[in-house]
């Protein structure tokens, strides 16, 4: 069976889907995709790799990627829980909480940024109580993680909740009638069946994080080599016409991101495996 | 183990899933709660085995669970020692057969917890009992729906049930593994003699397979007694619908006994057919239909007086003796007819041609909502 001609098959649209595919992934996500790697290519090698390794840019990715790491990471289990009671308990006020996850994904995230900074801020709801006791969040890496929790918890919840939501009581209820306690019920029922959806959106809150802009610009107070992110750097070389600067940056944050969701994927492929 | 339930009555909401029902299931016994969807009988296996909680009343001895004459109503469903097999099965699908089955073992504290090789050697005797040998490593997917049954089955026993609960165990299967499964369900429990009580909405499944049958209907328990009791002595019109196949039709007076106007009930296989004109006991029938291919003959009939459609069973040699004609009219008799006036039950038998009539109260009915 070739890729491009399956055998015959009662369901066809095939050919045709996988063509819509190509084009539209083609048109929408590889073509600027190009022109950044086109434009960087105007670089030498050397040139290139002195603008990505500067240490101003070093710290950026650290930042970066690490606040990103840490973000989706302490969305996993708060996203889970978030799932678990939207989808076992009905309580009044729940479609409302339901509703309240998918707030970050609509709103603008320099909104968000903006909110964030009032409330941490010295003079903030929390932040006024926060600083005192030694313990700062706006202006620090603390306030770059906050805003990037912000926006990644979305993506756990609503990946996470339609699983959740196809496991039945039942598998609980056999634990339980087995002697399980609730943990172990948890560890060795439930969360082997989550595991797929809570590493995809783990996956997914993570890269979009480490695009993020908006919403962190505001609350990191972006001094280099402290709480400067590598989008920011970006924006700011863009700003100063250094667009094969700009571009370069945006290459190696775009092979750093594929490259760890595609390890993600195979990481993935590899549990199921395990398991078959 | 016996089992005792005791005036325990459940609400979802405004629905009524028990309303007072009381119970007692001797130790050792195969129990079938019976009834149509909806009739409660779930819910109490679900109370029983602690998956549901009955609803709080201010009679303390009300709404309580007892196993051998102990208040178990209060202890969590892990530590009662039920086995409990889901209709769907409800098994682990990431693990292999017998990481299922002993999951009930390694789940328990490190002090009680029988190490790795005990383990093992009570899967593997189980997997024999079951006849699933060499399937442990399998995955739940990789089985028939008869296999995972008996490894749902497997799993509960694991951890040496002082009572075994099934709902339904046999709804997802198709007719064939059903009754082969029924069959081998039966010959396990007189292997182990675990008290066992299943839930089933098949009167046959029921009838077959159990030493006490409680049909229930309306959130309460119709009637309860050995199968051949409950299916010769219905207690109710429900339990003589519910329970086999039986035609329902007005009861004329003069015709075979003169109750008046309430509903006769006979079973085909009480409807004898004749040639000629009608005696005293018997009525006139038109012939409208004959199914012959099965190990009785099926005829379906309409009274020539009312109009009423209501079928036959007999024998095969006997239908080939009577050569019966669509269209033709032919005498009906009913060897053995039921009624219930004002709620209780009355039988009359024709044989050679003689009524004898059992008076309502001479043969003492069990009441609906009475208990065994």
């Amino acid at each position: 069976m070739s890729l491009l001609r399956p055998q015959r098959s009662a369901l066809p649209g095939f050919g045709l889907s996988l063509g819509i595919t190509v084009a539209y992934l083609s048109l929408i996500v590889l073509l600027p995709l190009s022109a950044v790697f086109v434009k960087a290519a105007g670089f030498s090698p050397v040139e290139f790799w002195q603008a990505v390794t500067s240490p101003r840019v070093l710290a950026s990715y650290r930042l970066t990627f690490g606040a990103s790491f840490l973000a989706a990471l302490a969305n996993v289990p708060a996203g889970v829980i978030l799932a678990w009671v939207l989808i076992r308990y009905d309580f009044p006020g729940r479609r409302i909480v339901d509703a309240l996850v998918d707030l970050p994904f609509a709103l603008p995230t320099a909104v968000a940024g903006i909110a964030l900074t009032a409330i941490y801020a010295k003079n903030g709801w929390l932040g006024q109580w926060l600083e005192p006791a030694g313990f700062k969040v706006a202006y620090t890496w603390i306030g770059v993680w906050v805003a990037l929790t912000f926006v990644g918890l979305p993506f756990v919840v609503r990946t996470v909740q339609p699983v959740l939501e196809e496991l039945e009581p039942e598998l609980e209820e056999a634990a339980a009638t087995l002697g399980a306690t609730r943990g172990q019920t948890f560890w060795r029922v439930m969360f082997p069946a989550l595991r797929p959806a809570i590493i995809t959106g783990f996956a997914l809150a993570f890269a979009r994080a480490v695009g993020e802009y908006g919403s962190v610009v505001f609350i990191s107070g972006n001094m280099p080599l402290k709480t400067e992110i590598t989008p920011l750097l970006i924006i700011t070389k863009l700003e100063q016409y250094d667009y094969r600067g700009a571009t370069a940056l945006a290459v190696v944050l775009l092979v750093g991101s594929f490259t760890l969701l595609l390890l993600i994927q195979l990481f993935q492929r590899r549990t199921r495996g395990a398991r078959a | 183990m016996s089992i005792e339930v005791k005036n325990v009555s459940k609400h979802f909401g405004s629905f009524t899933a028990l309303a007072g029902v009381s119970l007692k299931v001797e130790s050792g016994r195969l129990t079938a709660l019976l009834g149509p969807s909806g009739s409660g009988k779930t819910t109490l296996l679900r109370i029983i085995a602690g998956l549901e909680f009955p609803d709080a009343s201010d009679d303390r001895a009300a709404g309580r669970v007892l196993f051998h004459g102990e208040d178990v109503s209060d202890v969590p469903v892990g530590r009662r020692g039920v086995g409990f097999v889901f209709q769907h099965y409800a098994l682990f699908r990431h693990m292999t057969v017998a990481q299922n089955i002993a999951f009930g073992l390694t789940v328990r504290p490190r002090s009680e917890r029988p190490n790795a090789k005990v383990i093992a050697g009570r899967v593997e005797e189980l997997l024999q009992l079951m006849q699933l040998g060499g399937l442990g490593g399998r995955l739940p997917d990789q089985l028939s729906g008869g296999q995972r049954q008996r490894v749902a089955l497997a799993r509960a026993l694991a951890v040496q049930p002082k009572v075994l609960l099934l709902d339904e165990p046999f709804g997802a299967l198709d007719a064939q593994v059903r009754k082969d499964l029924r069959r081998w369900l039966r010959s396990l429990h007189e292997k182990i003699h675990v008290t066992t009580v299943f839930v089933t909405h098949d009167q046959e499944e029921a009838l077959e397979l159990a030493d006490e049958v409680v049909v229930m209907n309306h959130a309460k328990i119709e009637q309860s007694g050995a199968p051949q009791t409950v299916y010769d002595r219905p207690a109710s019109p429900f339990v003589i619908e519910f329970l086999g196949n039986v035609n329902r039709m007005a009861a004329l007076a003069g015709k075979p006994n003169a109750t008046g106007k309430d509903v006769l009930y006979v079973r085909p296989h009480d409807v004898d057919i004749q040639r000629g004109q009608a005696g005293e006991h018997s009525l006139l029938a038109r012939v409208l239909h004959v199914f012959s291919a099965g190990s009785y003959g099926r005829i379906s009939l309409q009274r020539t007086d009312n109009g009423e459609a209501f079928e036959a069973e007999i024998a095969r040699d006997r239908l080939l003796d009577l050569d019966l004609q669509q269209g033709e009219v032919v005498s009906v008799l009913f060897r053995h007819v039921r009624l219930f006036p004002k709620g209780q039950l009355y039988e009359a038998d024709v044989t050679n041609g003689q009524l004898s009539e059992t008076a309502p109260g001479y043969r003492p009915a069990h009441g609906s909502g009475e208990h065994i």
